[in-house]
């Protein structure tokens, strides 16, 4: 995770903030405020929510100072109270229940086409039954290419805004925010298969977003 | 009936790869697969190359500042709580 070390040990502003030190509780906000909103966002998609789902999140974080043990990291546990009110928001917003580990898990064993159209490989007729027909294109990562442009960054943004809730979550967290495998799955409370499955399908089409944008656009 | 990879299944365990999550002995299939083909090696560099444009996408880095007035103020009525 990007957000930076909070700068005294997390055991220090612990008992500080126990203490009803202030500062120590705006150097956790400092910390860790960004990335709770940013995952806020993540699972509503609306700014006001987000902001009410961050307030409650400190507020249940204060309320529940007494329970945390430090079995997980401070960022994880904050991450996971944003994640459960999170839901609770989300499932007044749209009366279902995205985002529980059960949604998640239906929504990786749903049937989901290939990572690239079967065109692309050789039939199972064929002399190489899914070999390539012709090879991807290699993309120009020199200085001016369009790869390395603000709009490949938009592009990227927008692909990811369409993605399936599931899919959207994980590649955030996964790539846009750099958490690892086991980070997103005690957040999200989902097993490392299902969780990998849904980056796979969010990646595959990432990159094939990227792929139609660079290979159409003429030099 | 090969043991090998054939590309189109590569396409679909590269996620698995990247994360170092394949057993040992798909893990060294897999790489057995990108030593004779460059079509899977260019796959592979552009997925590695996604995830690296997909880092790159601007992150909100700080709470907007009103929130965080009301954030610290609420932990003054929880301090009085």
């Amino acid at each position: 995770m990007h957000a930076p070390d909070p700068p005294n040990s997390e055991a220090a502003l612990l008992a500080a903030l126990r203490r009803g030190d202030e500062n120590a509780f705006s150097a956790l906000v400092d910390a860790y405020g960004a990335v709770m909103h940013r995952v806020a966002l993540t699972f509503v998609r609306s700014n006001a929510i987000a902001d009410e789902v961050v307030q409650e999140a400190w507020l249940g974080a204060l309320r529940g100072l007494d329970g945390f043990e430090g079995r997980s990291a401070l960022k994880t546990w904050l991450l996971r109270i944003v994640a459960n009110i999170a839901r609770t928001h989300a499932v007044r917003e749209a009366r279902t229940v995205p985002f529980s580990a059960l949604e998640l898990a239906h929504e990786a064993r749903a049937e989901h086409g290939p990572a690239l159209p079967a065109d692309r490989f050789q039939g199972p007729d064929a002399q190489h039954p899914g070999r390539w027909v012709s090879f991807p294109t290699s993309w120009s990562t020199e200085p001016d290419s369009a790869l390395l442009s603000a709009e490949t960054r938009d592009l990227i943004a927008e692909t990811i805004a369409r993605l399936p809730d599931g899919q959207r979550v994980v590649i955030t967290l996964r790539d846009v925010e750099g958490w690892n495998s086991a980070e997103v799955c005690s957040v999200l409370d989902v097993t490392e298969t299902y969780q990998r499955v849904l980056l796979h399908r969010a990646r595959s089409k990432v990159r094939a977003a990227l792929e139609d944008y660079l290979t159409s656009e003429s030099p | 009936m090969t043991n090998e990879f054939s590309c189109q299944e590569m396409t679909e365990v590269v996620t698995t790869y990247v994360d170092d999550a394949l057993p040992p002995d798909e893990h060294q299939r897999f790489e057995r697969h990108l030593s004779y083909c460059a079509g899977c090696r260019t796959y592979v560099e552009q997925m590695h190359e996604t995830i690296k444009q997909t880092g790159m996408v601007a992150r909100e880095e700080s709470l907007p500042p009103a929130l965080r007035e009301r954030i610290v103020a609420q932990f003054r009525t929880w301090r009085r709580g």
